[in-house]
């Protein structure tokens, strides 16, 4: 009678031990999910301080953007090789994810390869993630060698220093990382069940982990399983702590692109929008009747002084955009040598707002003298064109020229402080009508002495 | 060449509204096509080509008022919406339905940022009336003085990237039988003059190179004798450029609307 029960103890805590791992990767899963939607979170938060902006019309152009430019990315096709480049890793991202839940559920619940129920398609599906994975390590190599010793130079621009660079390294090592961990656990998979080993019942084809790494057959099952062990902890760890590491990296746009040309301009390029608390002004002052006019409060101030003036799809922009350099390699202004990168205006509208979130949320000090305008000089904002190279060039449809504009709309009507020559300009044209200092009595001048050479 | 210098009455709303006429089509000339000298002689042009073609038009004249576009862009908006208002209140008085205007920042101005305070009306810009007119047979064009010339063509970003109409003025340039060379960098991907934003009317901020030198060197690199523009800004900012690399003898800049009218001797 004591012995069968001390048996039956024992076995429930072997039983018991058994879930430990179970229970670890339960816990690591959950804690890992639970701080990414708390970033996430945050960075929702800070898109929303943002100013209002109707972005809820034409909704099936809307899909039909984000499927052609997001999904379909469209816009990386003017250069074919990062496209194609491009293309395999997030075609990577996405497809090899599906092997990633087949790890939660194998975590969650001890089971070895539970999605081998599918048959040949899993056999099919497993090698065709193997080919894949392969290429996207490749990619990331390619790309590293494209950033680093091709040096392409819109990687070396003066705003790329420092914190982006080593994010952009970070991103592709982490990747390279990554795969490598998800085909050695394969090839010891594998290799564990070519020997029939307990638990690693036969499941999945491994094309390319069953060449790479031949030395694994002669190892004992307690190394291969060490080895399968340790790769597999390591990706899974490694997805996480990746997933983590989004919210504070350029690499969140792989989640934003979504968003983010669902809700971009679909006005034509050239149409800059109307500011209406100062059509209510101006209809005052004309002496035109107004619609609501005293609901409506007086504006507090006209453009943008800070990220909070910006509406919420310039922000989302900001967190959208992850430093390519397209829109920069495109400028005018920086193509001359001017100061004005579109990039570094993204960049700077992002960096402002983590801390214009740190500071709401008690985070960081308040420093009242700090706003937009500390990280983009008046000279970066007077050399734009408006020529709409960068909105044209962005792959994820970010608009820089419209934070450019309304920040110009802060340094004109609240500060004014326009360059000496456009001030002449708006004194020419109150005047005269005129951007120049014309009468207007000469507009028609030119009528006078009009002939034709036809009867 | 014939020499008839038969004039041409070019009338005003005003005048036509007194009879009780209303035009086919309003031609907006535009501050620079008004004032500046270079570019007088594109609306010259275009009034030709409309009198050639006997389509019923008329100008504001001195009613007419800057679209507010350079105050826009230059961040005052106060200045631009109380030069839109007194426009659309003109152009409402008049109920003007159609626009011509052959300045690609009118033309923007004028169809997209209107509406929003009033302003709804039909607005093309010059070279998508030229096409039009030779679409519909209501002006033959015949090759005649450009005929196997090469000729570049330079994309004005309110035209191109703004509006989207990269093929209008294509077209009309076919229609000269010209052999057109274009840029390296054209269509969506076209390189700016640096007019645009209101930079036209201030200098540029410090750099290493002026922006319409570099565009201008771009389209002397095409071996073309002629430039065609279709922007006014664009104009003065190219004319400058070819004549920075002492080319202007040998290379002109020319309005769309200034090639028509030469080829058909207007």
């Amino acid at each position: 009678m004591s012995s069968s029960l001390w048996l039956c103890g024992s076995l429930s805590i072997f039983a018991l031990m058994q879930l430990v791992p179970q229970i670890i990767f339960a816990i690591i899963l959950g804690a890992g999910i639970y701080l990414f939607s708390k970033n996430v979170g945050t960075i929702r938060k800070n898109i929303l301080s943002g100013r209002d902006e109707d972005r809820s019309d034409r909704k099936s152009d809307r899909w039909m953007t984000m499927l052609r430019v997001a999904f379909g990315q469209s816009k990386m096709a003017v250069r074919p090789i990062p496209a194609i480049l491009h293309f395999i890793v997030y075609a990577g991202f996405i497809l090899i994810n599906i092997e990633v839940l087949e790890i939660i559920i194998d975590g969650l619940f001890g089971t070895h390869r539970v999605l081998d129920v599918l048959g040949p398609v899993y056999d099919a599906a497993i090698g065709f993630f193997e080919v894949l994975a392969v290429l996207v390590l490749i990619s990331c190599v390619l790309f590293l060698t494209r950033r680093f010793i091709a040096r392409i130079s819109r990687f070396h621009s003066p705003e790329m220093k420092g914190w982006p660079t080593k994010d952009a390294t970070n991103i592709l090592v982490i990747e390279i990382v990554l795969m490598l961990a998800l085909l050695i656990m394969n090839a010891a998979d594998y290799t564990l069940q070519q020997h029939g080993a307990d638990h690693y019942s036969s499941s999945g084809a491994f094309p390319v982990s069953s060449m790479l790494f031949p030395m694994f057959d002669g190892m004992s099952d307690g190394t291969l399983i060490a080895i399968e062990r340790i790769a597999w902890w390591f990706h899974i760890i490694g997805i996480l702590a990746f997933l983590n590491y989004l919210p504070f990296s350029k690499h969140f746009h792989i989640i934003l692109a979504f968003p983010n040309t669902y809700y971009s301009k679909l006005k034509p390029a050239g149409e800059l929008p109307n500011m209406e608390s100062v059509t209510n002004e101006v209809k005052m002052m004309m002496g035109m009747p107004v619609e609501g006019a005293e609901d409506a409060p007086p504006p507090e101030s006209f453009g943008a002084k800070d990220v909070n003036d910006l509406t919420w799809t310039n922000l989302m922009n900001a967190y959208s955009c992850t430093e390519c350099g397209r829109c920069t390699s495109v400028c005018p202004a920086n193509q001359t040598g001017k100061l004005l990168s579109p990039r570094k205006v993204m960049m700077d509208t992002r960096d402002r707002l983590e801390e214009f979130g740190k500071i709401r949320d008690g985070k960081l000090e308040n420093d009242e003298s700090k706003n937009l305008h500390s990280y983009i000089s008046e000279e970066e904002l007077w050399a734009c064109t408006s020529c709409n190279a960068c909105t044209d060039a962005c792959p994820v449809n970010i608009d820089p020229l419209d934070i450019i504009m309304q920040m110009r709309q802060y340094l004109v009507m609240e500060q004014s402080s326009a360059p000496q020559e456009l001030n002449m300009m708006f004194t020419n044209m109150e005047n005269n009508g005129a951007p120049w200092q014309f009468p207007p009595s000469d507009r028609d001048q030119w009528k006078n002495d009009l002939t034709t050479n036809q009867a | 060449m014939s020499e008839s210098n038969t004039p041409i009455k070019v009338p005003t709303m005003a005048e036509m509204a007194a009879k009780g006429e209303a035009p086919e089509v309003l031609f907006w000339v535009g501050c620079a096509g008004s004032f500046d000298e270079r570019a007088q002689k594109i609306t010259k042009a275009m009034v030709k080509i409309l009198h050639h073609t006997g389509i019923s038009f008329a100008i504001l004249g001195q009613e007419e008022s800057c679209t507010g576009d350079p105050a826009k862009r230059a961040g005052n908006e106060f200045l631009f919406q109380m030069q839109a208002m007194n426009n659309i209140a003109v152009l409402n008085g008049y109920d003007i339905k159609k626009i011509v205007t052959a300045c690609p920042h009118c033309f923007n101005t004028l169809k997209n940022e209107y509406p929003a305070l009033g302003g709804e009306y039909e607005v093309v810009h010059h070279t998508q009336f030229l096409q039009e007119l030779i679409d519909s047979g209501r002006l033959t064009v015949s090759g005649g003085a450009f005929k196997g010339k090469k000729i570049t063509y330079h994309d004005s970003c309110y035209l191109g990237r703004a509006n989207g109409v990269y093929e209008a003025p294509r077209k009309v340039l076919q229609a000269l039988d010209a052999e057109l060379k274009e840029m390296k960098r054209c269509k969506a991907k076209g390189l700016c003059c640096g007019a645009g934003g209101a930079q036209m009317f201030k200098e540029a901020e410090k750099g290493d190179k002026e922006i319409n030198i570099e565009r201008a060197e771009e389209a002397l690199e095409t071996g073309a004798s002629v430039i065609a523009a279709n922007c006014p800004f664009c104009m003065t900012m190219m004319r400058d450029g070819v004549k920075n690399f002492n080319k202007e003898d040998e290379v002109e800049v020319l309005d769309l609307a200034e090639l028509v009218a030469r080829a058909e001797d207007l």
